[in-house]
């Protein structure tokens, strides 16, 4: 097991079933007194109210005690402390630090300059591992398996960090891909050049009706406003797809609707309460995944 | 520009190190690599010669130093193709090729501006890749190729 959780990449296969398979233990016990006069810091960098609630919660759950911050405004590093000199400091009050930066490397920069395990809570458009082991937890939830499923990937891939994390963790188990994306927000070819080197196959399309009801995964995400520097483009490309219950007969009876959340118009409300929405509980899911993280790393199981 | 004649342009030395064959590009990049310009022995440096393989070509010749293969390997990013001439009493007592590093740190810069090595006082490093014949480096932080190499100034 590695000391800290910066990108997927680290991990291997048997390290990610292991995550994993303690998040269902999670689950099933629900609160405990596993970390009881444990300190996690939760350093947000930059703001992101949902991340934040759920690592807290997960470490609040296992009877750990949080500090930390929420964003830097009010913060030492407003009058211009180096991220060493955070990172030094607090990792002499606490066990493990959870930490959310707007910079590309951040996280793996501050793991190895402290001697306490490191939770990479989203670096910039780099990694955000945890929502890729929630997803993974989801997928085996829903499906009963993670080996051969259809995932059907939808909205922004060129941008899209949590697609590419989610695609090079799913590449151990024998995936099969459908890209679904305008033309100007495909899936890069790094991304495409890796899975024809391991030999899995995808599909690309720009027509969210095309391939709806060959997956058993159809992942939803957002095309993110803050990625485009031009306005004007964003405008082009934020209502390019819309899911609504119609347009749900015919798909596969076990395929669920994942999304990182938050949505803005990419599923419609109506959608919530047919059998295939899944999305609130794949955000539960998120808590019990993390509560694994934090406790992993601190050396259970 | 007319093409100028290698022969005898560039003196010979008794003893130490020559680096030939650099990409006439590249030569400034090679010695800020070494740091040649903090190097107070006698450094003699020719740009655009003419070579027939490189059409352009530099060459570096450092009186009384020789390097350590692994000071030799970082030069491999700007001039893959460059020889090491090992010169003792004006004769080449050894001549070989660069050899890429594994691991490149704190030689080159990355090209992702929102890498924590282009915003905080953290040392660059980089997995070097080949791709169609062409070195990349795949950055140990922010986790992004960097496609063209960028010398880190001294």
């Amino acid at each position: 097991m590695s000391k800290s959780l910066i990108s997927i990449n680290d991990f291997s296969r048997d390290e990610l079933l292991h995550i994993l398979s303690v998040a269902r233990e999670m689950e099933e016990t629900g609160s405990s007194k596993l970390l009881d006069g444990k300190v996690v810091a939760c350093l947000f960098f930059e703001p992101s109210t949902r991340t934040r609630l759920s690592f807290e919660t997960a470490a609040k759950r296992l009877g750990a005690k949080v500090i930390g911050f929420s964003d830097v405004a009010n913060t030492s590093i407003s009058k211009g402390e180096t991220l060493k000199d955070t990172i030094k400091m607090v990792s002499n009050y606490v066990d493990i630090i959870v930490m959310r930066h707007p910079l590309e490397g951040a996280a793996r920069y501050a793991s190895e300059i402290c001697d306490i395990p490191v939770v990479n809570a989203g670096d910039g458009a780099n990694q955000h591992p945890s929502q890729t082991l929630l997803d993974l937890y989801t997928i085996l939830q829903t499906q009963g398996r993670l080996e051969r499923v259809a995932v059907n990937m939808v909205g922004d891939l060129k941008y899209g960090r949590t697609v590419h994390s989610l695609l090079q963790a799913l590449s151990h188990f024998d995936p099969e891909f459908i890209f679904t994306a305008p033309e100007a927000l495909r899936m890069p070819a790094e991304y495409k050049t890796f899975l024809e080197k391991r030999g899995i196959p995808f599909l690309e399309t720009d027509s969210l009706m095309e391939h709806l009801c060959d997956c058993d995964i159809l992942y939803m995400t957002r095309v993110q406003q803050e990625r485009f520097s031009d306005p004007m483009e964003y405008e082009k490309f934020k209502d390019v797809y819309r899911l609504e219950r119609s347009m749900l007969a015919g798909v596969r009876e076990n395929m669920k609707i994942l999304h990182p959340l938050p949505r803005v118009g990419e599923i419609a409300e109506d959608v919530d309460n047919t059998p295939y929405a899944y999305y609130f509980k794949q955000a539960q899911n998120g808590m019990y995944v993390r509560m694994a993280i934090i406790a992993c790393l601190l050396g259970y199981r | 520009m007319s093409e100028r004649n290698t022969q005898l342009k560039v003196s010979a030395i008794k003893d130490g190190t020559v680096l030939d064959h650099i990409p006439a590009q590249s030569l400034f990049q090679v010695i800020d690599i070494l740091d040649l310009s903090h190097c107070g022995n006698p450094v003699t440096i020719g740009v655009n010669l003419e070579s027939k393989t490189l059409g352009r070509k530099g060459i570096i010749k450092i009186s009384d130093r020789f390097f350590l293969d692994e000071e030799l390997s970082r030069i491999a990013l700007a001039a893959p193709d460059a020889t090491v001439n090992i010169i003792r009493d004006y004769q080449v007592v050894s001549k070989k090729r660069i050899e890429l590093p594994a691991e490149v740190i704190g030689i080159a810069k990355c090209s992702n501006p929102m890498c924590v090595t282009n915003n905080q006082a953290v040392t660059t490093r980089f997995a070097t890749v080949v791709e169609d014949k062409k070195v990349k480096l795949l950055c140990h932080y922010c986790e992004k190729t960097t496609e063209e190499f960028i010398p880190l100034r001294h």
